[in-house]
């Protein structure tokens, strides 16, 4: 295992930010943390790169402890925070030297490694990191991150507030070093991002909620699910809410998904229902569940 | 008809900052009650265009008019007709759930006779009544955001402009966030909305696509996938939506 959790509590006075959480991740592993703001995503990723100490539970990296071997960890392993942590005033090329010094190599040293993103910075490596673009920023933290050739990559929420043309081309660049043997462990509140990890942990309220493939996942979903619309999608999900028999009525898209307690329920009995309010071009179809609906589903289990 | 419907009427719009062209001839109107999607890749003009809408942002050339105001030269007055929330919600955190209301109310001149009864209308339909003395630290993140939006609509705007607003919240509260913002359109206000979530997209009654400074698309979202053979917004955003860095 290249990183593994064990029972990890973490306590900020009275509020719980994890609470026994356990997981592994396989050497070469692409693995995604997937949750919302304060799900506890931020404090387990501080944990495992040694910048804070669990309550409880333990936690190797490549076989090194967390908080017994923090100094041999530190030198092993990237770790790109969520927040632009570079420095502003210095320049990209400075920023890079800098990192390269403080572990000990040089830019040229490692340099296919990070060839692929720092070619694309490398124009503007005279001006200074804070008056880069947000995408150019993210290049220069990724490539300092991988200055010294570390064996596991942690990210914190790098595609949070990114647009989804810069998130793909991210994404795009991970799959590349994973290729080049390096593992991944990224988190992220985008739950369409789950689809391009080799395995996602689902987290909420600092559980874990379920840890699997992404295809395993969304097999997990115990409900039929139906895809429905109608021209009046706001007086759509009332009246849908309005049925007794219904469970959950969400937005997803263009349709509304919903699950009914009765799984024998018909689409043509929905169809007739919404008709007979007045609803017009009414669609109704079982569709395939995603990510989402299985979080939705998770976190209101675990809610209950 | 048509002019007495449109809200946000927009044409050949520019904002220059120097030599660069932050918006580039925009034209476009937004109707009442509609539910209106600004998407487009960062850096792409979003954000000068929202600030040129909201009055805080004077246009370099073109033509502006926001809530029947003239976006160059009423816009102190279209700041007070418009309501705005972004993703760092603008309430008081040290200050109680109640305290904010009032805060608000003053702030948008309610009118003090009614203010009370406002207050406490809105505790209710935001089920907030046992939590009034509650410092909004601490509250849950879902309830902020339920609270920022009915804050940013306690004037009764005819228009309301919500950048981002939903960033980062579990995906059950995002969509009772929406429910919310389908109420207020079927009650007749306008909403204009930015977001990176595709899916929300969808919710839109009519999108428009912001590329490099210029509108390269705008329609309704079936229309947009039709045009450009997509089965989700997504498609079309990365089809339209190239990065220009």
């Amino acid at each position: 295992m290249m990183i593994s959790v064990e029972n990890i509590e973490k306590k900020y006075g009275e509020v719980k930010a994890l609470r026994g959480v356990s997981l592994d991740v396989k050497e070469g592993e692409l693995f995604g943390l997937i949750g919302p703001d304060g799900a506890g995503k931020t404090s387990l990723i501080r944990i495992l790169v040694t910048l804070l100490k669990p309550d409880a539970g333990s936690a190797t990296v490549n076989q090194l402890d967390v908080v017994d071997d923090f100094r041999k960890l530190r030198k092993q392993l990237g770790y790109m925070p969520g927040r632009f942590s570079l420095y502003p005033d210095l320049s990209v090329e400075e920023n890079m030297n800098f990192f390269a010094t403080v572990f000990g190599t040089t830019i040229e040293e490692n340099y296919d490694l990070v060839k692929d993103i720092y070619q694309q910075i490398e124009p503007f490596k005279e001006r200074l990191a804070g008056r880069l673009s947000g995408g150019m920023k993210q290049k220069l933290a990724l490539s300092c991150a991988l200055i010294h050739a570390p064996k596991v990559l942690i990210l914190d929420e790098p595609t949070t507030g990114v647009d989804a043309v810069s998130r793909k081309e991210f994404w795009e660049m991970l799959k590349r070093l994973q290729k080049m043997g390096i593992t991944i462990f990224v988190s992220t509140p985008y739950m369409d991002e789950a689809n391009l990890c080799d395995r996602v942990a689902l987290i909420q309220d600092g559980n874990i909620l379920t840890i699997d493939t992404p295809e395993k996942v969304t097999q997990s979903f115990a409900h039929k699910l139906w895809a429905i619309r109608s021209d009046n999608m706001y007086l759509c999900i009332h009246h849908l809410r309005e049925h007794p028999e219904a469970e959950s009525v969400f937005g997803f898209g263009e349709y509304l998904h919903v699950t009914w307690k009765n799984q024998e329920m018909q689409a043509e009995e929905m169809m007739n229902y919404l008709t007979g309010l007045g609803h017009t071009n009414v669609e109704v179809k079982e569709t395939e569940p995603g990510i989402e609906d299985v979080f939705m589903d998770l976190m209101q289990k675990h809610d209950s | 008809m048509e002019k007495e419907n449109t809200v946000i009427r927009v044409r050949d719009l520019v904002k220059k900052f120097g030599h660069f062209v932050a918006d580039d001839h925009l034209s476009f109107d937004v109707y009442k009650g509609e539910i209106f999607g600004f998407l487009g890749a960062n850096g792409a003009g979003k954000t000068t265009a929202i600030r040129m809408l909201c009055g805080l942002l004077e246009p370099t050339s073109g033509e502006l008019t926001v809530a029947g105001l003239d976006g160059f030269k009423q816009r102190e007055a279209i700041k007070r007709r418009i309501g705005y929330m972004s993703q760092k919600f603008s309430l008081y955190e040290d200050l109680t759930v109640h305290e904010n209301i009032r805060l608000f109310a003053g702030i948008y001149g309610i009118p003090t006779r009614i203010r009370r009864e406002k207050t406490e209308e809105l505790l209710e339909k935001l089920e907030l009544t046992s939590a009034r003395k509650k410092l909004v630290r601490d509250l849950p993140l879902g309830w902020k955001q339920k609270l920022a939006f009915s804050l940013a609509i306690i004037h009764d705007p005819s228009i309301v402009f919500l950048d981002e607003p939903s960033g980062g919240v579990d995906p059950v509260t995002r969509r009772r966030f929406w429910d919310l913002i389908y109420e207020a359109a079927h009650e007749g206000i306008t909403v204009f909305v930015t977001t990176h979530y595709m899916d929300e997209a969808e919710y839109c009654d009519r999108v428009a696509i912001m590329s490099a400074g210029k509108i390269v698309a705008l329609d309704t979202p079936e229309a947009l996938k039709k045009e450009w053979d997509a089965t989700s917004m997504d498609g079309v955003f990365l089809k339209l939506a190239r990065s220009n860095e």
